[in-house]
C-alpha cells in the first residue's frame, strides 16, 4: 500500500512463458494437439480395422434390402424394403412414443403436482408417495416390470374389458377408433388453420383492450373458427365420423386401434416415470409465486379462474418451463430403452442394422443425427416459448 | 380437488377458536374442510383400502414364503392368487453376486459394505477435507483387491465372473470418481477465455448430452474394438465403465458450471489481485465455493446416474438388473418375475431414497 513497500521478487512463471497470451496459446495448441492426435489415432485404427474386415464405409448400404422384421409400425413396411425406409419407420416409431408420451406426461405430471399441494392431506400424501416411488427406481426396471405385467395378461379370448369396446389382453390395448383418411384430414386441417387465425385475432383483441381497457370476448371467434367452419367443411364433404368398434374374431381382434404390448408398456413406463419429475417441477413452480401475489389478486376481487390464469400461472410458468424442457429431452432420449423390450424405435433399428451389416460408424452417426435433431427442435421450441413468457421488465 | 394449501383462501383453521377434540379438528381441517373435499377423501379412502386389501391378499395372505430347494410346485399352485416370495431365498445369491464363485461370495459382500461405509462417510460434513480424497482412493483400492484377488492368498477372480450389486456399485462409484474430476476440467474449459479449449468443451458436452446413453453404450461395446489397434482389446466391463465416465463427465460439467457462475466476480478478482496462478486460484478460491453451491443438484445427478447404470443390461453386462432378469430365465421360476423385480426395485429404492433424503436435508441446512 505504501510507496516504499519492497516489491516481491518476481516469481518464476510456468515454463517461463510470462506473457498471458503466449501461455494461452501454448495451452490451446497443447489441448487441440492432443485432441487431434487422439482422433487421428482412432481414425487410422478404424480405417485399418474396417479394411481388414472388408467393410466399406459410407451410406451406400442404406439402399440395400433391410430384411429385418418390424412388427409394430405407423408407416407401411415390409422386410423387403431398404435400410433407409427401415430407419424412417424407426424414426416414426420414436416420434410416436415421444410425442404422445410428452403430452400424457405433462397432463399427468401437472395433475400430480397440483395434488401434492392439495389441502386434502390424504391426496397430497398419496401424490408424494407416487413421486418418491417412481423417481427412485430405474426406468429400465419399471419398463421391464410393465412389460412382464403386459405379457401376463389373459389371451385375446379372455381379454379384460374395463369399458365397453376397450380390450386389454396379451395382444395389447385395443381401443375403438375412427378410421382416418384424407377426408378426415381435410377437416382436421381446417380446424388447425382456424386455430392459427383465431390466435392472430385474439392478439389483436388484446391489443385493442390494452388501448381502451374495454374487454372484448374472444370465444365467439374460437367457436366459429375452430368448431363451426370445420363442421361445415365436414358436412359439405360428407365425411363419416362413425366409430369403429373392435371385435373378437377367432384368436385376434378386428377393427379399432391396437396399441401393441411393447408400445403400451413403453408408453406407460415413460409417462409415469417422467410425470413424477414433472410433478415436482410444477409444484416448485407454483410454490415459487410469492404469497403476496395471491393476496393482491384476492384483494382486487378477481375470480379464482381469472386469478390463476392471469396472475399465478404466468409467473409460475417462468420457473416451470426451463426444467420442463430438459424433462422432455429426457423422455425422448429414454424412449431408446425400447430396445430392451423389442419395440423397434430408431435405436433398435440401428442396432439391428449394425449387427447385420457391420456398419457401426454409420449406424451410430444416424442415431446421433436423429437425436441431436430432435433435441435441438425441442430446445428451440421451448426456448421460443420461454422467451415469450419470460418476465418483461417495463 | 385442486384447492391449494399455500394460498390465503385455503382453510384457516389456525385462526378459528381451538375447541373440541384435537383429532377431530385435524380430520376436519385436513380431510373434510369442504363437501367436495370430504367426498374426495371418502373416494380415495375406498380406493386405497381396495388397493391395500388386494396387495395384502396377494403379497402376504396367499403368498408362498419358502419352498424346498429348486421346487416351485407350491408357488405354481397359487399362481395368480398369491406372490411367490420363495423365489428370493432361492435365487438371492445369484441376484446379488451373479456368477462370482459361490464360496468366495463373502468378498463381493464385503465390497458392498465398504461401498456403503464410503458413501456414509462422504455425507459427513466434518469429513469434507482433503483426507476424504485419500479415503476414497484407499477404499477403492481395497475393493479392487477384494474383487480381483490374486494377492494375500485370495484366489484370482476374473471380471467376467463379477455380477449383481457390486457391479452396479462399481459402475456408479468409479463413474463418479473419474467423472467428477473430468466434469470439473470440462466446466472450467467451457468458461475458459481460450476459444479452442472452450469450443472443444462445448462440443464434448453437447454431443454426449444430445444422444441417449444407450447409444453411447452400444458404441462402447461395438465400436470400441474398431477404434483400437488390431489385437488390442479391453474387457467389456471396462469399456462400459469408460462410456459411463464420459457420460457422467458431461452431465456433471453442466452442474459444476452452474456453480462456477454463482461465484461472485469479486472472488476471481481478489484471487487475481493476490497473484495466484490459474490453477491455484481455482483450487483454493473458486471451486470450493462453486461446488458448495451446487451440492443438492450434484446429489440429484448422482441419483439419476446410479439409476442409469442399469442400462448396461442392454449390452449384456451383469449388473443387478441383469442378474435379476437372468435369474428368472430358469423355466421352473419363469412365471415369478414380478416378485424378483419388486425385490430388486426395493434395493435400488433404498439407495436412491437415502440419497434424495440426504439431498433434501442439505438444501435446508447448507449455510449460504
Amino acid at each position: 500500500m505504501t510507496a516504499d513497500h519492497p516489491r516481491p521478487p518476481p516469481r518464476r512463471r510456468f515454463l517461463a512463458l510470462g506473457r498471458n497470451e503466449l501461455k494461452g496459446l501454448f495451452w490451446q495448441v497443447l489441448v487441440v494437439g492432443i485432441a487431434v492426435g487422439v482422433v487421428a489415432f482412432l481414425w487410422s485404427n478404424t480405417v485399418t480395422n474396417l479394411s481388414a474386415r472388408r467393410i466399406t464405409t459410407g451410406f451406400a448400404f442404406l439402399g440395400r434390402e433391410a430384411g429385418m422384421p418390424i412388427a409394430d409400425s405407423l408407416l407401411a413396411y415390409n422386410p423387403r424394403d431398404t435400410y433407409l425406409w427401415a430407419f424412417v419407420v424407426g424414426i416414426a416409431n420414436t416420434l410416436r412414443v415421444a410425442v404422445i408420451g410428452i403430452v400424457l406426461a405433462t397432463i399427468l405430471g401437472t395433475l400430480v403436482g397440483i395434488s401434492r399441494l392439495s389441502a386434502n392431506w390424504l391426496l397430497s400424501r398419496l401424490a408424494a408417495v407416487y413421486v418418491e416411488t417412481l423417481r427412485d427406481i430405474p426406468l429400465l426396471l419399471q419398463l421391464l416390470f410393465w412389460y412382464v405385467l403386459m405379457q401376463a395378461l389373459p389371451a385375446a379370448r379372455a381379454a379384460w374389458r374395463p369399458v365397453e369396446g376397450v380390450f386389454l389382453s396379451n395382444r395389447g390395448l385395443i381401443l375403438p377408433a375412427i378410421p382416418f383418411g384424407p377426408p378426415q384430414l381435410w377437416v382436421l386441417g381446417t380446424a388447425v388453420l382456424g386455430l392459427a387465425v383465431f390466435y392472430v385475432i385474439r392478439r389483436w383483441l388484446i391489443a385493442q383492450q390494452m388501448r381502451d381497457g374495454r374487454p372484448r370476448p374472444a370465444w365467439p371467434f374460437a367457436l366459429g373458427l375452430v368448431v363451426a367452419v370445420p363442421a361445415a367443411v365436414s358436412l359439405v364433404l360428407g365425411v363419416s365420423w362413425t366409430i369403429e368398434w373392435p371385435e373378437l374374431r377367432g384368436f385376434n381382434f378386428v377393427g379399432g386401434l391396437t396399441l401393441a404390448p411393447e408400445y403400451f408398456a413403453l408408453l406407460i413406463a415413460l409417462v409415469t416415470y417422467t410425470s413424477a419429475f414433472i410433478a415436482e417441477i410444477v409444484r416448485s413452480g407454483i410454490q415459487s409465486v410469492p404469497r403476496g401475489q395471491w393476496d393482491a389478486a384476492n384483494a382486487l376481487g378477481l375470480r379464482r379462474s381469472f386469478m390463476l390464469r392471469q396472475i399465478i400461472l404466468p409467473q409460475a410458468l417462468r420457473v416451470i418451463v426451463p426444467p420442463m424442457t430438459s424433462q422432455y429431452l429426457n423422455l425422448t432420449k429414454n424412449s431408446s430403452l425400447a430396445v430392451a423390450i423389442g419395440y423397434q424405435d430408431v435405436v433398435s433399428v440401428a442396432n439391428t442394422t449394425l449387427n447385420q451389416t457391420g456398419q457401426a460408424i454409420e449406424a451410430i452417426a444416424l442415431i446421433m443425427a436423429v437425436f441431436l435433431t430432435i433435441s435441438l427442435s425441442i430446445s428451440f421450441f421451448m426456448n421460443w416459448y420461454n422467451a415469450r413468457i419470460a418476465l418483461v421488465e417495463r | 380437488m385442486t384447492a391449494i394449501t399455500d394460498i390465503p383462501d385455503a382453510p384457516r383453521a389456525a385462526r378459528r377458536p381451538q375447541i373440541g377434540n384435537p383429532v377431530l379438528r385435524w380430520l376436519r381441517t385436513n380431510l373434510f374442510s369442504s363437501i367436495p373435499n370430504g367426498i374426495l377423501t371418502v373416494v380415495l379412502l375406498a380406493l386405497l383400502a381396495k388397493g391395500i386389501f388386494s396387495f395384502v391378499q396377494w403379497g402376504i395372505a396367499n403368498a408362498v414364503w419358502l419352498t424346498p430347494a429348486n421346487d416351485s410346485s407350491a408357488c405354481r399352485a397359487v399362481r395368480g392368487l398369491g406372490a411367490c416370495w420363495a423365489i428370493i431365498p432361492e435365487k438371492y445369491r445369484f441376484i446379488l453376486f451373479g456368477t462370482y464363485p459361490f464360496d468366495e461370495q463373502w468378498r463381493p459382500a464385503l465390497a458392498v459394505l465398504l461401498f456403503i461405509a464410503l458413501y456414509y462417510l462422504s455425507t459427513r460434513r466434518a469429513l469434507w477435507r482433503r483426507e476424504l480424497v485419500y479415503l476414497w482412493i484407499g477404499a477403492l483400492a481395497l475393493i479392487s483387491v477384494l474383487m480381483w484377488g490374486g494377492v494375500f492368498g485370495l484366489s484370482f477372480v476374473s471380471q467376467d465372473r463379477w455380477g449383481g450389486l457390486p457391479v452396479t456399485l462399481i459402475l456408479a462409484t468409479f463413474g463418479l470418481a473419474f467423472g467428477f474430476p473430468l466434469g470439473i476440467l470440462v466446466a472450467l474449459g467451457r468458461r475458459s477465455k481460450l476459444p479452442a479449449i472452450r469450443s472443444l468443451s462445448v462440443l464434448y458436452v453437447e454431443l454426449i448430452r444430445g444422444v441417449p446413453l444407450v447409444s453411447l453404450l452400444f458404441m462402447a461395446s461395438v465400436m470400441f474394438p474398431l477404434f483400437m489397434p488390431a489385437g488390442f482389446n479391453i474387457d467389456k466391463l471396462l469399456r462400459a465403465q469408460i462410456a459411463i465416465i464420459l457420460f457422467a463427465g458431461a452431465y456433471l460439467a453442466e452442474v459444476i458450471r452452474g456453480g462456477l457462475q454463482a461465484v461472485p466476480r469479486g472472488q476471481y478478482e481478489a484471487a487475481d489481485a493476490l497473484g495466484l496462478s490459474y490453477w491455484r486460484k481455482h483450487r483454493l478460491i473458486v471451486l470450493p465455493q462453486a461446488i458448495r453451491h451446487v451440492i443438492p443438484p450434484l446429489v440429484n445427478t448422482f441419483i439419476a446416474f446410479f439409476k442409469d447404470t442399469s442400462l448396461v443390461l442392454i449390452i449384456g453386462i451383469f449388473d443387478l438388473l441383469t442378474t435379476a432378469k437372468t435369474a428368472i430365465i430358469d423355466p421352473a421360476w419363469q412365471q415369478f418375475s414380478v416378485e424378483v423385480y419388486i425385490f430388486v426395485a426395493a434395493i435400488y429404492f433404498v439407495f436412491c431414497f437415502a440419497m434424495s433424503r440426504y439431498s433434501r436435508s442439505l438444501e435446508t441446512t447448507t449455510p449460504k
